[in-house]
């Protein structure tokens, strides 16, 4: 059966320091993976890698069976959201979501916007200016942006930081949606108990290693936070 | 259905303009600075030295080098905050469509300095408003594909590096000298009243670096896109 996310012995240096190290997994649709770990322990970049914005040293990153690097149409499928919002502040909310429908061939670009921005519950600021928004409802528009296509992959990180306890359950309504519908997801973060409650499976991530990787349903919520801190050790 | 190379260059080439249009402040300051350059040159001018057919077209230029270094200096800066470059890497366009939309935006920019700028040097330095300067437009908008291919280039490579402002004019000046070159002769050919077939090997000579620097940056680009 094809995977509709993999990675394959992936790696990344930067200079001589290994940011990831030999990581592999794989996930199906409708599975999404909680990854944790301390800071610097190299999740942003698995995620970058996992979008093909980062080139890897080695290994590879495959979206349905196809390389993500060198086949444009595999990003086609890829949703990204990290801690920049990518927005442009000189433009409209709108005009923000409509050029990223446009990038990725959206047939129907006014539909898939006001739908985004309705899900992300930002459609009535549609008009505003980015740069006049407040840093949280930045947040939900970049969420919106990064899920006007649609994407059967979605590659969050952090995604609730910044977030109001409205936009925090627009963003879980809207996941609980994907993934209904079969999305498969990455979701980095520090917050063990929000990243389980979403997720199929867990690993933690450090020094750039995948160090455990396992189904949520194997794994004993109670006393992961102690396992997971007794496992990174000081970097917690 | 992915967007097509032409599709998502003018997507580009929109956003690049309508950000612009809303600020204007990159265009009023590369518009006040040519002015100015031009102004300058007009007052440090001995016109009982120099003919001002002989000046005009080193000023012309000049102010247009420097104007096209200045204006090529934000295009990759806008896509620094917040990271929106990744936003255009991410979708499934291909990369050679964000060079040529911004070379595009970047083209219509410095045409639109040009349209101020070529009057207003033919105003202070009396050229005759007739055809010759109807063809120099043409010279101008030619040259200013090959200037705007490279700068673009540059722009992108440079953007990335705490030094952008030093290194953009440090790495594109070599290339514009056969540009400036082709463009100044053929500007004073077609100034001085000369028959313009003796402006045609400058003009082949810019529709040959157009068309080299054209296609080799588009090609280079993505290169210029990996961490």
């Amino acid at each position: 059966m094809t995977r509709v996310l993999e990675a394959v012995g992936l790696t990344r240096t930067f200079g001589g320091r290994r940011a990831v190290s030999d990581v592999t997994l794989a996930l199906n649709a409708a599975e999404c993976l909680a990854l944790f770990g301390p800071n610097g322990a190299g999740k942003t970049t698995l995620l970058r890698l996992l979008a093909g914005l980062l080139k890897p040293t080695a290994g590879l990153a495959r979206i349905n069976g196809d390389p993500l690097r060198g086949d444009a149409s595999a990003r086609a499928h890829v949703g990204f959201i990290s801690h920049q919002s990518m927005l442009y502040g000189a433009l409209t909310v709108r005009e923000n979501v409509v050029l990223a429908a446009r990038l990725y061939g959206v047939s129907d670009v006014r539909a898939a916007t006001e739908r985004a921005l309705r899900h992300m519950r930002v459609l009535e600021r549609g008009d505003a200016l980015v740069r006049a928004l407040s840093r949280g409802l930045q947040q939900r528009v970049s969420i919106a942006r990064a899920l006007v296509h649609e994407p059967r992959v979605l590659l969050l990180d952090e995604p609730y930081t910044g977030l109001d306890a409205l936009g925090a359950a627009a963003l879980t309504d809207t996941l609980a949606r994907l993934r209904g519908d079969g999305g498969t997801m990455v979701l980095v973060t520090h917050n063990i108990a929000e990243g389980l409650a979403v997720a199929t499976h867990a690993a933690v991530m450090h020094g750039g290693r995948l160090l455990r990787l396992e189904r949520r349903d194997d794994l004993d919520s109670a006393s992961y936070a102690d396992e997971y801190r007794e496992l990174v050790g000081g970097a917690a | 259905m992915r967007p097509t190379l032409l599709s998502s260059t003018w997507v580009i080439a929109r956003k690049d303009l309508a950000i612009e249009f809303r600020t204007r402040t990159a265009f009023l300051a590369v518009l006040v600075f040519a002015v100015l350059g031009v102004a300058v040159f007009y007052f440090a001018w001995d016109a009982t030295a120099v003919a001002a057919l002989d000046l005009a077209p080193g000023v012309l230029w000049v102010i247009f080098t420097f104007s096209g270094l200045l204006s090529l200096q934000r295009s990759f800066g806008v896509e620094q905050a917040e990271r929106a470059m990744d936003g255009l890497l991410l979708s499934p366009i291909d990369r050679e469509a964000i060079f040529l939309g911004k070379a595009l935006a970047n083209l219509l920019f410095v045409a639109g300095i040009q349209l101020v700028t070529i009057p207003a040097v033919a105003l202070l330095y009396n050229l005759s408003l007739g055809r010759p300067l109807l063809i120099l437009f043409g010279v101008a908008l030619l040259a200013a594909v090959g200037l705007v291919a490279i700068g673009t280039l540059f722009s992108a490579m440079a953007s990335n590096t705490r030094l952008a402002e030093l290194l953009l004019p440090m790495l594109s000046l070599p290339f514009f000298v056969p540009v400036v070159y082709g463009a100044a002769q053929a500007t004073s050919t077609l100034l001085a009243g000369r028959p313009s077939q003796e402006a045609w090997p400058f003009l082949k000579l810019l529709i040959a670096f157009d068309l080299v620097f054209l296609v080799a940056c588009t090609l280079a680009f993505p290169y210029t896109l990996e961490e």
